[in-house]
């Protein structure tokens, strides 16, 4: 039995919805979940301080037409280097290309319907569940076991059909020992959409992921993001975000330690203008002792654009020896500019180190006048700052190509045009 | 010839009058020391100077070459001649100190200045290693790096005039030793100098010709280099009121012990950190 597409979005002319009978089967599970459940309401602690209420989803028809990688953006190049290259727009694999052997990518199938779900369950929320039912274009990506794929696997997904919704699937699977690096890009132009992305990944015993996401949406685009990693033993994630546009781009991101001595890193960096609203909820989950994680989220709001960012920190009894940060920054540079940081913690393990710190203020002031008092005129000591207040987590961001693209549109962004001068 | 005027200067922190009226003028090629025991004024007569955000003038001036200062945003104080080498130089990650000197001098049209080959002649003669000068600006620098980085900075940017605002704390003696005699150096060539200290030490490598003695936001005295002498000696017991029942003096009596203290481990230990 397939979903019967009774969910509360626009009615689709025509939806392929791949799978098998027991795959249809899940699908329509899922769907009967979202419409128990309803949407979200901006009342239930996770969607606090959101505009989940001015969502109809009504306005947005079920598509899936399939569309073209119109702009490239941040990942220009870097493509020259990859090891694939995976496309999918509108709803639609546009290309694949694959450079490395090590590397397997299923878009249907037994191995396709096996790692969809594995790592977020039925019943997980409204979107991740419509999700599963509806999404048209699932893709696995496969590691395979003990090897090292040195260059970045780029995946672009991108939007450019106005009025649609349309729920990217993407799995990633790093066999036991390997290594990979993922370089998501997801971009719309200035289109009225609504995007659902759900990423699953699965970090295998002893192998090391690296996985960046760059969203550069158009400015009227709603993007509902959900990512899921679980670390098995000796495993280590890097979980990097950059978030550039969209009218509302949330993100949940969520690591999960599940084996011993495994490890994980999460950064952000979201910069938000004119009316952006950037919301990001994450969690850090330790269920096995010997186990690190540590987050570094840092963010700008600039004139009505507003940031949410809630973190939980959770410690199970189970999980000694653990060490947990978390740390949240975000640079205020407009009156009008909003936002919120709400940090967490739930520890049932007394063996543990803990920290979390929050802070939503203007630019250093100390800093400003040390720049000024050299001569550099206030403008530019202004954007020095928000520049350099970003130049942890750029550092620490997997691909040196797309870290430098990304530092050169924070010169723009904060306007520091060295050759003005 | 450049001369930094300062005519009847007062200041007001929040609530509290800092500085009651100072006058000083220090004009190129001259080096004028202001002593004074804590909470005297000194860091905010050097932050004043510079146009820090948060002092307020009530009343008074600060000219160079009969330019006022006073209303100018910081960074044209800078470009108009003004340098502030400062007690805790800030951290400012991300942000190279050869990025800044750059935008700096190019901003104030000195494109002809190759930034980065002064600072490496600059930071070959401080002693200051070069890695530092692609890093951020203070971030993890020792003590006598930062106050190495600001005099290279210094040299490298060369202002009219230069204000130190305790170059000598938080560093060890031969830190200090480069740093003097760079400093030094450029008063042969013409910078004068504002040297803001609590004490004597830099003063033996960077040879003062006039010593001003600031105690509850005024100069209480001036004279030439016998006078720092005199405090190294006496410390400033003779400049204190004890009977003023002012917040001020309290703190100046407790300035007072600390100086006597200070004196006694510097010769024991010249590496000692004089705030410790």
């Amino acid at each position: 039995m397939a979903p019967t597409i009774t969910g509360p979005f626009g009615k689709p002319e025509q939806v392929n919805l791949i799978g098998s009978s027991a795959f249809l089967g899940r699908r329509q599970e899922a769907e009967k979940s979202a419409a128990q459940r309803g949407m979200p309401s901006f009342e239930e602690e996770l969607w606090r301080y959101t505009p989940i209420g001015d969502l109809d989803p009504s306005k947005y028809r079920l598509d899936a037409p399939g569309g073209s990688i119109a702009d490239v953006g941040l990942t220009k190049g870097i493509e020259n280097e990859a090891a694939a290259i995976i496309e999918v727009a509108d709803g639609q694999i546009v290309s694949t290309v694959i450079n490395d052997e090590a590397i397997q990518v299923h878009s249907e199938g037994t191995e396709m319907e096996n790692a969809v779900g594995s790592v977020i369950p039925i019943g997980t929320d409204f979107f991740t569940d419509c999700n599963l039912s509806y999404c048209t274009a699932p893709l696995v990506i496969e590691i395979a076991r003990n090897s090292v794929v040195a260059s970045p696997i780029l995946v672009r997904q991108h939007t450019t059909t106005s009025e649609i919704v349309w729920f990217p699937r993407l799995v990633v699977q790093l066999g036991e020992n390997s290594e990979a690096t993922v370089v998501e890009h997801q971009a719309s132009p200035f289109i009225n959409a609504l995007v659902c992305p759900v990423n699953e990944i699965k970090v295998a015993q002893a192998a090391r992921l690296k996985y960046l996401t760059v969203q550069e949406h158009g400015p009227a685009l709603w993007q509902i993001s959900t990512q899921v990693a679980e670390v098995q033993r000796d495993a280590h994630v890097a979980l990097s975000q950059v978030a550039l546009g969209g009218s509302y781009a949330r993100a949940r991101i969520d690591t999960q330690m599940a084996g011993k001595g495994s490890s994980g890193e999460i950064s952000a960096i979201y910069f938000g203008r004119e009316n952006a609203q950037h919301d990001f909820r994450t969690f850090q989950k330790h269920e096995a002792p010997h186990t690190n994680s540590n987050l570094l989220f840092k963010g700008v709001v600039d004139d009505d654009s507003r940031a949410i960012y809630t973190g939980l920190i959770r410690i199970e009894a189970e999980a000694g020896d653990v060490n947990a940060f978390q740390t949240n920054r975000t640079l205020k540079l407009s009156e009008s500019a909003w936002a919120e940081s709400v940090p967490n913690l739930e520890i049932e393990n007394n063996d543990v180190k803990c920290s979390h710190a929050s802070a939503v203020g203007p630019i250093d002031e100390e800093q400003k006048f040390y720049l000024e008092s050299r001569g550099v005129p206030t403008d530019i000591a202004e954007a020095l700052v928000v520049k350099g207040f970003f130049a942890d987590v750029l550092e620490g961001l997997p691909s040196r190509p797309i870290a430098q693209a990304i530092d050169g549109r924070i010169d723009q962004l904060v306007a520091l045009d060295k050759e003005r001068l | 010839m450049s001369t930094l005027s300062i005519q009847n200067l007062a200041v007001v922190v929040g609530e509290q009058q800092i500085l009651k009226g100072v006058d000083l003028e220090i004009s190129s090629g001259q080096v004028h020391a202001v002593m004074g025991p804590n909470g005297a004024g000194k860091s905010t007569l050097s932050n004043v100077i510079m146009g820090k955000p948060g002092y307020q003038i009530t009343s008074g001036s600060i000219e160079l070459d009969g330019r006022d200062l006073s209303s100018l945003p910081t960074w044209e104080r800078a470009q108009a001649g003004l340098f502030l080498a400062m007690q805790y130089p800030t951290e400012v990650p991300g942000v190279s100190v050869r990025e800044t000197l750059e935008l700096a001098l190019r901003s104030r049209g000195a494109d002809h200045i190759d930034v980065a080959s002064r600072l490496d002649e600059e930071a070959d003669q401080i002693g200051l290693p070069k890695e530092l000068l692609e890093r951020a600006l203070n971030v993890d620098f020792s003590g006598g790096e930062k106050k190495r980085n600001e005099t290279a900075q210094l040299a490298v940017l060369t202002p009219e005039i230069a204000v130190l605002d305790e170059l000598d704390s938080g560093l060890d003696i031969d830190a200090l030793r480069a740093c003097a005699e760079r400093i030094e150096a450029m008063t042969n060539d013409g910078l004068g100098v504002l040297c803001i200290t609590h004490y004597h030490r830099l003063l033996d490598h960077l040879i003062a010709d006039y010593v001003h003695i600031l105690v509850d936001g005024q100069i209480v005295e001036s004279g030439g280099p016998e006078l720092a002498q005199e405090l190294e000696d006496d410390g400033y017991s003779r400049f204190v009121d004890a009977d003023e029942e002012t917040a001020g003096v309290s703190v100046a009596i407790g300035g007072r012990s600390e100086t006597k203290n200070a004196a006694v481990s510097d010769s024991e230990d010249p590496f000692a950190d004089p705030l410790a």
